[in-house]
């Protein structure tokens, strides 16, 4: 093997893909939500419905979208192979088995698996849902200043009538929230920056950011749904 | 106290199975394991085997002690081995379950004991300073700041018992192991072979089968010398030099 | 038979470095066809493979742990004196040397422990150069601490783990060799018996633990490393495995045993709490540097303690007995261990003891908190700071030199010590004697070195604080890498031996027969509750005092015992599985063996002198009172078994460079 896969598939330079992986979709995350906020202005849909034609069409964000991709699939198949290896760790299991951690969530460190998974079949639903319709050219078209774009406003609000998905959506986010509970802080372990004196900072950041942006995501649906 | 022990029997006539044990007259100065020492010794006087389980100095620093009490590795006293914890902590009429490590680098032998050689081939791997006898300077030649010395110590009093790697749900050993890539990589005698000792432990590591780390960070809630996962960052952040940043390549 | 010590000739400063300068080698391509068994993997056994190894032996290196990380080395708490003078407090080799002598009560061998002192810098040297952790000054320099008897500050140490890192030190040096397979590594393997052929040793039978199966393995020599016998006493504060059983088969075979009446009783334990107890804990002399031993002056104080009535706190400072102070205010606290003991039993024995069994006195820090608290207070410029803050200042660094000796004692006792006065009682600790070895470590069996606590060679009648580590590792890093030349050098052309060779299968036929012979007992006791009574005989009148009369009750006893044992033993399980019981079983039986020798040395020592304390053999104010005349000499007592009694050969001490002196700590 060359030095490169040797290093790649060993157990840290997996969790190395892992955790850069992870950071690129965190920072993701925070992209997704300024487009998702466009939803809240009381316009009809233009804003967002601009936002999506300049995020499908500018060629750096397309090529920025296909890393995307990759990244989720990467992040997804190598997570999914770890979790396999890291389960056949152990053949017998416990009886009784308590977990106690430190300075992480105990639940999210031990279900990042599982929790992965839901989102990824989120992930895949979501897809399908929004994107899939756009690139497929089935949606109807609005136009604003001579410009012809996609009415992806009209599919979003459309779903989120529907209080069903409304509540999948949401219980999505929370497993969201659990996932980068670990997931922030794990990532920054992996990278090697632990550090006592700038650790508590790197945690109270992944805190809050876990819980705020999933929450603003989750908000945005909710209140489409009462605004009917 | 009565107590009810559900322990794990495996080996002769036990397939691998908790049997449960009644122990009476147990007093709150005894250690766990002099609690277990009664049980045997009732076996023993009823004719039958004794449960096998690993212990030496009982003073918590041979790391031979290893078992999971009530589904905690050495019990739910933190900071503690197995040998150390007193039944103080335990409360009349309480059901304890007893299970070995598991792991599965770490196969059961007999009941509660373990294989670990696991440990002993990482640390073979390259958790040494190549120095032959005879070959040293003056011991003063080499001044080492004392904050630096403090932190590659706190690494060095790992006592190898494995609990880190029984308490993750991954059976990952790199508490373990990077608490000794940690300590020599801290010193400047043991910072000479650093690029070559952590990729060597590393692979090694992965070779004996255990998990990768995934920062639960159980290991170091359990582990009774209390040793930080700071020092799994800085293995990652020696491997990484390492592997990409370095000349150094462990075939 | 005639005990020759083989001492080099030439000044005593000089015999070491002459010595090597001139004795045999062999050369590399020969070093490659010899082949050494290493019996015990710790400080003295790891060492010695590692080093044996790295010269290019080929090396065979076994222990009954799962690893060698576990040996009891790992134990030591306190530190590893060398004679480095890093403190500019007057210390030299001859200092060490003379200190060593002194007190181990002039009961050793000069030229042994001079050239202790000697390799003692080297140790450090080396050891840093490992890795190991040793405490350090804000300069980066390493730190020293005192220890009790001696003046100078010239121990090394590493937080309260010092022997858990030069343990792990050593292991790593033979890990390495392991995996430059110079030495092949064999864990969880007893060893159950020596092979001699035509006279020398070569070979061992050992038992792997796992399967039971008896195997045979050769060498041109081999190294016992197998450590001491403290448990013959059932509760002592050695590991639960520690055993005399390699040392005894040895003795089996023909190797002398050393002044095995020589057990050291450590001062600073945690004291008995309950019948159930397994073993002791010790809490490290190091602690003696800042607290002070005393019970209370009046019997109802102390029985007001006992009752519970009153904790250590409430005796004010008038009604304390500083009894250490008093008695010794040259050395006061830090007078030797010996001396310590003895102290506490005399303390006690007067019904001033202070734990609910009345066997404990008080170690107190509260001193020594208030003494710096009010110098870190100072530091920090504050000149009249109040009571409290010094108290918390103070712990904090009490903390920082002890906190983990602290906690574990809390854990132990469930007592805060910062709080609360720590109880200690004395304990045994260490075993001076041992196999009989020359200044090369070889036995009387040629092709036989025994190395560590093992042998007997360098302590005396007393060992020193932080010395076993020196012993063990000088042994086994600087000394028998040269001197086992002297043997293998008329070795190189000895072929390899066969191990299905007929000395080899007659061995292993003795062993399997004897663990045949326990199994098929199949009595009504409990091996444990034989080594349990074992201990207490010892305790009793082989312990920290002991008289004539009480020994000769005791060596009939102790056969009575044996009798018993081997008519009422109960071993479970069978011999072709993972059997502890029968492990245990094995090792009970040769401690009886061993402590009916024990017995039979003290009772003919009729002297005290350092561990070894007669009753009918005090001065006036109780200190010991040695017979120089009639004593100075090495007993070391061949065992020939089959109901004959052992037999007493002599080795006489020359002291040419000491003066022997009534050793006073006043």
């Amino acid at each position: 093997m060359s030095w490169f896969s040797t290093f790649l598939t060993s157990s840290v330079g997996r969790k190395l893909v892992m955790s850069l992986t992870g950071l690129f979709l965190i920072i993701f995350l925070v992209v997704h939500l300024i487009g998702n906020l466009q939803l809240l202005f009381d316009d009809g849909g233009e804003k967002f419905n601009l936002y999506a034609k300049f995020m499908t069409t500018n060629p750096v964000i397309k090529l920025t979208s296909y890393l995307l991709y990759a990244g989720i699939l990467l992040h997804a198949i190598q997570g999914w192979l770890l979790w396999r290896s890291n389960a056949n760790a152990r053949e017998t299991k416990y009886a009784v088995k308590v977990t106690r951690t430190v300075n992480t969530n105990s639940f999210a460190s031990r279900n990042m698996g599982w929790l992965g998974t839901i989102i990824f079949i989120f992930i895949l639903i979501h897809l399908y849902q929004f994107w899939l319709q756009m690139k497929m050219g089935v949606l109807e078209m609005v136009t604003y200043e001579d410009v012809e774009v996609d009415n992806l406003y009209y599919v979003v609000a459309q779903a989120f009538q529907n209080p069903l998905y409304v509540v999948f959506y949401v219980i999505c986010m929370v497993v969201i929230a659990y996932h980068l509970l670990h997931g922030f802080q794990s990532a920054f372990q992996t990278l090697g920056l632990n550090h006592s004196k700038y650790s508590p900072l790197i945690r109270t950041v992944g805190r809050i950011y876990a819980v705020v942006v999933p929450l603003a995501f989750a908000f945005i649906p909710v209140y489409m749904y009462l605004q009917g | 106290m009565k107590l009810t022990l559900k322990i794990w029997r495996q080996g002769g006539k036990f397939k691998g199975e908790l049997v449960t044990y009644q122990l009476d007259n147990v007093s709150e100065h005894m250690s766990f394991l002099e609690m277990l020492d009664v049980l045997n010794e009732e076996l023993v006087q009823k004719k039958e085997e004794p449960v096998v389980f690993e212990h030496d100095c009982r003073e918590g620093i041979c790391g031979t002690c290893s078992m999971v009490i009530n589904g905690y590795p050495h019990g739910p006293m933190q900071g503690t081995t197995a040998c150390q914890l007193h039944m103080r902590h335990f409360k009349d009429g309480d059901t304890i379950t007893i299970e070995p490590f598991r792991a599965k680098s770490f196969p059961v032998l007999k009941d509660l004991a373990v294989d670990r050689a696991a440990f002993d081939r990482i640390i073979q791997a390259g958790g040494f300073v190549s120095v032959n006898t005879g070959q040293a300077q003056d011991a003063n030649s080499i001044p080492i700041e004392k904050e630096q010395a403090a932190e590659a110590f706190d690494a060095a009093a790992c006592i190898g018992c494995g609990a880190c790697v029984a308490a993750c749900p991954n059976s990952s050993a790199m508490l373990f192991t990077s608490a000794k890539v940690a300590h020599l990589s801290l010193m400047p005698q043991g910072e000479v072979e650093k690029q070559r000792r952590v990729q060597a432990m590393v692979r090694q590591m992965d070779e004996e089968g255990f998990g990768a780390c995934s920062n639960i960070t159980a290991c170091e809630a359990e582990c009774p010398k209390e040793i930080s996962v700071e020092y799994i960052a800085k293995l990652n952040r020696d491997y990484f030099a390492s592997s990409l940043g370095s000349e150094t390549k462990v075939k | 038979m005639k005990l020759d010590g083989k001492v080099p000739g030439g000044p005593l400063e000089e015999k070491w470095t002459q010595y090597r300068s001139s004795m045999p080698l062999v050369a590399p391509n020969n070093k490659r066809r010899l082949e050494v068994i290493v019996v015990g993997t710790g400080l003295a056994g790891a060492s010695a493979a590692a080093t044996l190894g790295e010269l290019g032996y080929n090396v065979k290196a076994f222990t009954f742990h799962d690893s060698p990380r576990r040996a009891h080395s790992i134990a030591a708490q306190g530190g590893i004196n060398a004679a480095k003078n890093y403190q500019n407090d007057g210390d030299s080799v001859y200092r060490l040397f003379y200190d060593t002598i002194k007190g181990g009560d002039y009961r050793s061998r000069e030229a042994n422990v001079h050239r202790l002192a000697e390799v003692s810098r080297n140790i450090i040297d080396q050891a840093v150069a490992q890795g190991v952790p040793f405490a350090r000054d804000y300069g980066g320099l390493l730190a020293n601490r005192s220890f009790g008897g001696v003046q100078v500050s010239r121990t090394f140490y590493a937080r309260g783990q010092t022997g858990q890192q030069l343990l792990l030190g050593a292991y790593q040096s033979l890990s390495r060799q392991i995996s430059l397979g110079t030495v092949k590594m064999y864990n969880r393997h007893e060893m159950l018996d020596i092979v001699r052929i035509d006279g020398k040793a070569r070979g061992i039978i050992a038992r792997n633990l796992i399967t039971g199966e008896l195997e045979r393995h050769a060498a041109h020599a081999v190294v016992l490393a197998s450590g001491g016998y403290g448990n013959v006493f059932y509760l002592s504060t050695n590991a639960m495995m520690c055993n005399v059983s390699a040392a005894w088969r040895a003795v089996r075979r023909g190797a002398l045993m050393a002044n095995p009446c020589f057990t050291q009783i450590h001062p600073t334990c945690i004291p008995v709490s309950g019948d159930y107890q397994s073993k002791l804990t010790l809490m490290s002399e190091s602690l003696r540097n800042d607290g002070r031993v005393w019970v209370p002056k009046k019997q109802e104080d102390a029985k007001a303690i006992r009752e519970g009535k009153k904790t250590g706190l409430d005796i004010p400072e008038a009604d304390r007995d500083y009894y250490l102070e008093r008695r010794y205010p040259a050395f006061g606290n830090l007078v030797p261990r010996d001396v310590a003991s003895r102290a506490a039993k005399t303390a006690c024995d007067e019904g001033l003891g202070v734990a609910p069994t009345g066997l404990a006195v008080y170690l107190d820090f509260s001193d020594a908190i208030m003494r710096y608290g009010k110098s870190k207070a100072h530091s920090s410029g504050n000149d009249h700071p109040d009571e409290k803050l010094v108290k918390e200042l103070g712990t904090a660094v009490i903390s920082e030199k002890y906190g983990n000796l602290f906690e574990m004692y809390e854990k132990i006792t469930g007592e805060n010590p910062y709080i609360y006065p720590m109880k200690i009682y004395p304990a045994v600790h260490y075993t001076m004697g041992g196999l009989w070895v020359d200044y090369n470590l070889e036995t009387n069996i040629p092709g036989l070195f025994a190395l560590g606590e093992c042998n007997f060679s360098d302590h005396g009648a007393n060992r020193l604080g932080a010395s076993a580590l020196m012993q063990g590792l000088a042994d086994g890093y600087f000394v028998i890498p040269y001197t086992i030349g002297t043997f293998l050098s008329k070795e190189i052309r000895t072929p390899k031996f066969d191990p299905n060779g007929e000395a080899f299968k007659a061995t292993e036929k003795a062993v399997k027969d004897r663990i045949d012979n326990l199994l098929s007992v199949q009595g009504n006791q409990s091996v444990e509750s034989f080594h349990r009574r074992l201990g207490s005989i010892m305790w009793d009148y082989c312990g920290m005092s002991r008289n004539a009369e009480g020994l000769r009750k005791a060596v009939q006893m102790v056969r009575e015992l044996k009798a018993e044992f081997y008519n009422d033993v109960f071993v479970p399980g069978g011999n072709n599985e993972y059997n502890p019981e029968l492990e245990k079983a094995l090792r009970v039986a040769d401690f009886m063996e061993l402590g009916e020798t024990m017995i039979l040395d003290a009772l003919n020592r009729d002297e005290s002198c350092g561990g070894h304390f007669r009753e009918e053999y005090q001065t006036e104010d109780g200190e010991a009172l040695r017979d120089d005349e009639n004593f100075t000499y090495v007993a070391a007592w061949e065992y020939p078994g089959n109901g004959q009694e052992p037999i007493l050969h002599k080795e006489e001490l020359v002291f040419e460079n000491v003066e022997l002196k009534t050793r006073s700590y006043k």
